[in-house]
């Protein structure tokens, strides 16, 4: 899967997450800069993004999500993991 | 699986969603209307959020519920389940507030008459304690004895808990069980392991259940439910170990629809009657074209011995006071032949309060049903396969329960107990007893259609009205009368157990429960009525009475046992109160009806007096009896 399609796959789970639709979303994109992005957001996003893609998160590589970035990089390795 | 799964997934969701939130004018309906869909975490968060944009504390006009106020209390994260619980109370308009301690100190905030907990005024005091904090202290291969001790401390230390927020709250204490979240050390026998978390929990579980009923406080049976839906369903290690959530955000949704059902129950707000649909819902197949040999019922079939099944959890449920009603297409000669004939039918003629089988559409006879049984309409859940007339239901009375059952029987009994819909808080006699009541009820009717009029009509029923002050006895249906009587209810104050007693110890005060009894039985408790002697007035704070047994002159026999109860304790003057509310229309002119006069009247109720100098008692067909 293209990073391309993951940012299209992640959009509306953020616009859905903070009900908005005006998140741009950008490898560089983090907690900081989204109004209400607080630990509880970010275990919903990562339990829509479990569901949509149908994986589960490693305890470990939850440790290593800073921004949108290590979320699509994240993405794409298992993605490719299940071939 | 967790998830809400007893109602409907609706198209488009979302987009209403986002409609419903830029809407200049969004209404209450149609945020319970959003709320009552099949909805996961991410969707409970979201309409949450809408609505707390819209009305965040304050509570809407008009609303029929009495507004909540959940404090949850908890050593661990608790944040993610508000939003689950506000929606939860939405779900059944409930307007809900939310408070969480701050993290880890909801003891000193018990204790702390100045704390943010104490200004926040809970209604609901919630304690969801997490299964690490429930069972610290122990150690494997202590003795048995040592291994007790810190469990039992515990179990003292909550009992504490509940009894402080009881004094400084007053209202309703929620304990949720342990949830099992240990993985076991030595095996099935794991009990024979002195120190084991796992089996501490199994141990608290069992006396906490013990505590809270002798202390009044209700238990939210999550362990129950970790046991139906396995606890990766419930717990997410991961997610204890990353934030302390002990409930995982995906049952979220779940827990709080259970802590709202609980609330709601407490509120009189529970559904009392069933309403069944019968061809493909009691039995396989069309009775009307195939014959009473025809149908699918019994054994012989996975099916048949299905249908059985259903039939058996409804009949339980009517024995444990659930009304059943029939509500089918069918002319009623084939509708009732099963009932009088099949073999194999468990529910039988007399099981049914109300039978209506006609060609009207069903939400016109779900109208009819409610007002046979002198229920509201919001207290029937309606059971049909046909999602036709589901859908038909859902749309024409938004208020009836339709629970989103599949066309195989087998999974009926499920889906009813997951939606929690008759969610009760205590087992009274009268709950036993009612289905007796109301097939007496039917007798009555056609007893009265062959009575030529009235009159005789009810001379001829032997009736007592037999009134006995407020008792530790009768305290449990007392309470419970008080807490869900909307329609016959002057005043709709409600009481806890603690308040009643105190009517009980004060004398200046009356709380009178009145049973009906007449030649087809005993209709149990059936009115309540609390006074208090102010100088020479006496004033009437509550009358509630059951609507079942409406126009037979209960009433006015009840003023007099009034009178001669103010009377004997010094009063010159009965001062009745109306106070409107949704649903007690019927009871506006209460007052006037019985010969008062009103001395204020606008639109928030009513203000009337009676003089009883010279009151004789009003001729009626029943006889007092005071005990």
């Amino acid at each position: 899967m293209q990073d391309e399609a993951i940012y299209t796959a992640l959009a509306p789970i953020f616009e859905d997450v903070f009900m908005r639709d005006d998140i741009v979303l950008t490898p560089e994109l983090s907690a900081k800069d989204v109004a209400g992005w607080d630990s509880f957001k970010q275990i919903e996003i990562i339990i829509a993004v479990e569901s949509q893609f149908g994986f589960k998160f490693h305890t470990r590589e939850l440790d290593t999500l800073r921004n949108v970035g290590d979320l699509v990089r994240v993405v794409r390795e298992k993605n490719s993991a299940k071939g | 699986m967790t998830n809400l799964m007893w109602l409907p997934k609706v198209d488009g969701w979302r987009d209403t969603l986002k409609a419903f939130a830029k809407s200049p004018d969004p209404t209450w309906a149609q945020a319970v209307s959003l709320a009552n869909a099949c909805l996961d975490f991410s969707q409970t968060n979201a309409l949450d959020e809408i609505a707390r944009r819209r009305w965040g504390e304050t509570v809407p006009d008009g609303i029929t519920g009495k507004p909540v106020r959940i404090a949850v209390l908890g050593s661990s994260t608790l944040a993610h389940l508000q939003p689950s619980i506000r929606v939860g109370g939405l779900r059944r308009g409930l307007h809900v507030a939310v408070y969480e301690n701050d993290y880890g100190q909801y003891r000193q905030e018990l204790e702390d008459e100045g704390s943010a907990l104490y200004a926040f005024r809970p209604t609901v005091v919630l304690f969801a304690l997490d299964a690490v904090t429930l069972t610290s202290g122990l150690r494997i291969g202590q003795s048995q004895a040592d291994a007790r001790g810190p469990l039992d401390a515990t179990l003292e230390e909550v009992r504490h808990c509940w009894r402080l927020a009881r004094r400084a709250f007053g209202g309703m204490v929620i304990q949720q069980a342990c949830l099992p979240v240990f993985p076991s050390l030595l095996g099935n026998n794991e009990h024979r392991l002195t120190g084991s978390r796992a089996w501490a929990v199994t141990y608290l579980n069992d006396r906490l259940r013990a505590i809270a009923d002798e202390e009044g406080v209700e238990i939210l049976a999550v362990d129950a439910h970790v046991a139906e839906h396995g606890l990766g369903a419930w717990h997410s290690e991961a997610l204890w170990h990353r934030s302390k959530q002990e409930v995982a955000l995906t049952a979220a949704p779940l827990y709080g629809d259970l802590v709202a059902r609980l609330v709601a129950a407490k509120q009189g707000r529970s559904f009392k009657c069933l309403a069944l649909d019968l061809d493909n819902t009691l039995w396989g197949g069309v009775i009307g074209d195939d014959g009473l040999e025809g149908i699918t019922l019994g054994q012989g079939s996975a099916l048949g011995e299905a249908y059985v099944a259903f039939q058996a959890y409804a009949r339980d449920l009517s024995r444990r006071g659930v009304i059943l009603a029939v509500c089918s297409k069918n002319d009623e000669k084939n509708a009732r032949e099963p009932f009088e004939r099949h073999p194999d039918m468990i529910l039988r003629s007399q099981d049914i309060s109300c039978f209506v089988a006609n060609w009207t559409d069903k939400a016109t006879n779900l109208r009819h049903i409610a007002k046979e049984l002198n229920i509201g309409i919001d207290s029937i859940v309606f059971v049909d396969d046909n999602p036709f007339e589901r859908n038909l239901v859902r749309q024409e009375l938004p208020m009836v329960a339709v629970p989103e059952v599949s066309d195989d029987p087998t999974f009926f009994p499920r889906i009813l107990a997951a939606a929690g819909y008759f969610e009760g808080l205590a087992v009274t006699e009268d709950d036993l007893a009612r289905t007796t009541q109301y097939a007496g009820n039917q007798q009555r009717e056609s007893f009265r259609s062959q009575a030529t009029d009235m009159a005789s009509y009810l001379a001829g029923l032997e009736m007592r009205l037999i009134s006995r002050d407020f008792d530790r006895i009768g305290l449990q249906r007392i309470v419970q009368l008080i807490n869900k009587t909307n329609q016959f209810n002057l005043t709709t104050r409600r009481y806890t157990d603690a308040q009643v007693q105190g009517v009980m110890e004060d004398g200046n005060a009356v709380g009178l429960q009145l049973r009906l009894t007449d030649r087809f039985g005993d209709n149990g408790i059936i009115g309540i009525v609390i006074g208090r002697l102010e100088e020479t007035d006496f004033i009437i704070d509550t009358w509630l009475m059951s609507c079942r047994v409406l126009g037979r002159q209960v009433e006015v026999t009840t003023l007099n046992v009034i009178a001669e109860r103010a009377r004997a304790l010094g009063a010159r003057r009965l001062v009745g109160e109306y106070i409107a509310t949704a649903k007690n229309g019927m009871v506006r002119e209460h007052y006037q009806n019985l010969g008062f006069t009103v001395v204020h009247s606008d639109e928030l109720g009513s203000r009337s007096e009676l003089d009883i100098e010279g009151f004789s008692l009003r001729p009626t067909a029943i006889t007092m009896v005071s005990e």
